[in-house]
C-alpha cells in the first residue's frame, strides 16, 4: 500500500504521479479515483500529465486514449493497455494498493485481462 | 462495393482498412504494400529504433489478433504498377490484375535525394526499416562523424540520435532558417538552437556542392560533403533528410489528377468518387480554398475516416478537417505543434521560457489563437490545445 496524497489535494480532473517500483498516476475523474501505471505502453510519456475526459486519459505525446478502469487503449498508437491498481482511501488520504498489478501479472495470459481496479470516493 | 483496394500497407492504409470495417463496410478488402512487412510505426525509425533502445517488434503497428478481426487480404512486397480508374483495375509490379470497386491510395512517398549520391556507400535517407537498420549498423560500427543534410525534423532527430550514440555530427541546412516555415521564424530558432546546446555544428543558408569520395573496393565511399562556399565537411556517414516526393507515377494515365500527390477536393476524394487518397500522398482541398499536402502522423491517423465515410458513400458528404498535431523528440527534448503558424502575426509565450528549454507558446492572428507550440510541458500543451481547439482554423 503506498500512500498517494491527502483527497482534498486530488481534486475532480486532477492527477497526481507516485513512485512505486514503476511510477503509477492515480485520477480523481468526476469524483471516482483510479490509479494505472503512468507510462503510457506505446512510448515514454507520462499519462499523469493527459488530458482527462470522462474515465478516459489521453496520452498527452500521441493521443491515445486509455479506460481508467480496465487500463485498455481505445485506438493506435497504443496497442497494449496498462496497468491498474486498486485505489483505497482512508482518513481522507489516498492509497494504491500496488498487489492488484501482482494479481494482473500472475495469469500466464498476460494482461489482456486486466483486472478492473475498485474505486473508493 | 464488393472490392475495395488499399494501396499502400503503411499506416494511413491500416488505418483505411481499420475505417472500412468500423463504418460498416462487409465486402472484400486487398491491401497492397510496397514493403515486404505489415504494417508498422516509423517515427521511431529516426528516434528510439536507431538508437537501439526500440525492436523491430516494438515498430508493429497490429498484431495478428487485430489482423484477424479485419480480415483483408494482404498482398505485401509487391507494387501496384497501374490504375485504370474507369474500369476499376489495378495491375500489379508482376503483372497480376485485380478488379476493385473502390481504391484507397496510401502510397506514401520516397526520400528525395541528392545528385551524386547514386552508387555511393555511405549516404543514406530514413523512411523504410531496412533504412534505419542499414544506417544504425554504419553508426555503431566504427563510423565517428556524421553530416546531416537538412534541419527539419527527420534531421534534427537524426543529429540528436547520432550524438547521443556518441558521434560527431554537423547539420548543414540550405535555408537561413530550418523549421522557419513550421514553426516562425522566432520559435524555429529557439528549437534549431537545440543543437548548439548539444555540441552539434549547424550550417545554415549554404547548400551542397557534392560529395566527396574514395574508391573502395570496387565501390564509392563517401567522405565528406563539400559545401557551395568551398568547404568540406569530413563524413564517415551522410543522412539526407530534406522532404519526400509522393509516390505517384504507377498513376500515369490512370485518369486520376496527380499534381505534387493525388489531387482531391475537400473530402479526400479524387475526380472518380469510388478513388480517394489518404496520407502523404494526399494533396487535398483545405477549408482555405488551397490545395495541401501532409507529411506527418497525425494526418495519416486522421484522414482515413472522412475518406472512407466519402468513399463508402459515394460522393463528398464530410470535408477533411486537419487538427494539424506534429510532434518531435530531440535531444531529450519534447516538442509538440498544433494549428497553424502561417501568417501569425504574433506569438506569445504563456508559460515558462524558451531559454529554459520548457515553455508554451500560443500563436495569434487578429487577436485570434491559430496554434500552439510546447517544449516539454505535455500537460500544459494538451490543456492549451484544447482551449484554441474551437478557435483554430484551417
Amino acid at each position: 500500500m503506498i500512500p498517494a496524497c491527502a483527497l482534498e489535494d486530488l481534486p475532480p480532473g486532477e492527477s497526481v504521479r507516485i513512485q512505486a517500483d514503476v511510477p503509477i498516476a492515480v485520477f480523481n475523474a468526476d469524483g471516482e479515483l483510479y490509479a494505472i501505471d503512468d507510462t503510457c505502453s506505446h512510448q515514454d510519456a507520462s499519462l499523469a500529465d493527459g488530458w482527462l475526459e470522462g474515465c478516459f486519459v489521453e496520452c498527452p505525446l500521441h493521443a491515445a486514449l486509455f479506460d481508467l478502469r480496465t487500463g485498455m487503449p481505445s485506438c493506435l498508437p497504443a496497442k497494449k493497455p496498462v496497468r491498474t491498481h486498486t485505489v483505497l482511501v482512508y482518513d481522507d488520504h489516498i492509497y494504491v494498493d500496488t498487489r492488484a498489478r501482482e494479481l494482473v501479472d500472475a495469469p500466464a495470459g498476460g494482461h489482456d485481462d486486466a483486472v478492473p481496479s475498485e474505486s473508493v470516493a | 462495393m464488393r472490392t475495395v483496394t488499399v494501396v499502400g500497407a503503411s499506416l494511413a492504409g491500416l488505418q483505411s482498412v481499420t475505417q472500412l470495417r468500423a463504418q460498416g463496410y462487409d465486402g472484400r478488402i486487398v491491401v497492397l504494400g510496397a514493403e515486404a512487412h505489415r504494417p508498422y510505426d516509423r517515427p521511431p525509425l529516426s528516434k528510439g529504433f536507431l538508437e537501439g533502445s526500440a525492436s523491430t517488434a516494438d515498430l508493429a503497428l497490429s498484431d495478428p489478433a487485430d489482423e484477424a478481426g479485419l480480415d483483408a487480404q494482404w498482398l505485401l512486397g509487391i507494387q501496384a504498377a497501374r490504375l485504370d480508374a474507369a474500369t476499376g483495375t489495378i495491375t500489379l509490379s508482376d503483372g497480376t490484375e485485380i478488379a476493385t470497386d473502390g481504391v484507397v491510395i496510401a502510397t506514401g512517398g520516397s526520400p528525395r535525394t541528392l545528385p551524386g549520391s547514386e552508387e555511393l556507400d555511405g549516404v543514406y535517407t530514413l523512411r523504410t526499416i531496412e533504412d534505419a537498420v542499414n544506417l544504425r549498423a554504419e553508426l555503431t560500427g566504427g563510423a565517428s562523424s556524421v553530416v546531416v543534410v537538412g534541419a527539419g525534423w527527420i534531421g534534427a532527430e537524426v543529429a540528436s540520435t547520432c550524438r547521443s550514440l556518441g558521434l560527431r555530427v554537423t547539420v548543414v541546412e540550405a535555408a537561413d532558417a530550418p523549421l522557419a516555415g513550421a514553426l516562425g521564424k522566432e520559435m524555429a530558432a529557439v528549437c534549431t538552437a537545440l543543437h548548439d546546446d548539444h555540441g552539434v555544428t549547424l550550417r545554415c543558408g549554404v547548400g551542397v556542392e557534392r560529395f566527396s569520395r574514395r574508391r573502395h573496393g570496387d565501390r564509392d565511399r563517401v567522405t565528406g560533403v563539400v559545401l557551395a562556399d568551398g568547404t568540406t565537411l569530413p563524413a564517415d556517414v551522410v543522412v539526407v533528410g530534406v522532404g519526400m516526393r509522393p509516390t505517384t507515377g504507377w498513376l500515369a494515365g490512370s485518369g486520376i489528377d496527380v499534381d505534387d500527390g493525388v489531387v482531391c477536393d475537400s473530402g479526400c476524394v479524387t475526380r472518380v468518387p469510388s478513388v480517394v487518397a489518404v496520407g502523404d500522398v494526399a494533396r487535398y482541398r483545405s477549408a482555405a480554398g488551397h490545395l495541401v499536402r501532409h507529411e506527418h502522423w497525425t494526418n495519416a491517423s486522421e484522414q482515413p475516416a472522412t475518406a472512407i465515410r466519402n468513399l463508402l458513400a459515394g460522393s463528398t458528404i464530410e470535408d477533411y478537417r486537419p487538427s494539424g498535431y506534429v510532434w518531435s523528440e530531440q535531444y531529450g527534448v519534447r516538442l509538440q505543434f498544433t494549428g497553424h503558424t502561417g501568417h501569425a502575426e504574433e506569438v506569445e509565450v504563456i508559460d515558462g521560457s524558451p531559454d529554459d528549454r520548457k515553455f508554451v507558446a500560443v500563436y495569434r492572428r487578429g487577436g485570434n489563437p491559430v496554434g500552439v507550440l510546447a517544449m516539454n510541458n505535455a500537460k500544459l500543451f494538451a490543456r492549451t490545445r484544447r482551449q484554441l481547439t474551437s478557435a483554430l482554423v484551417s
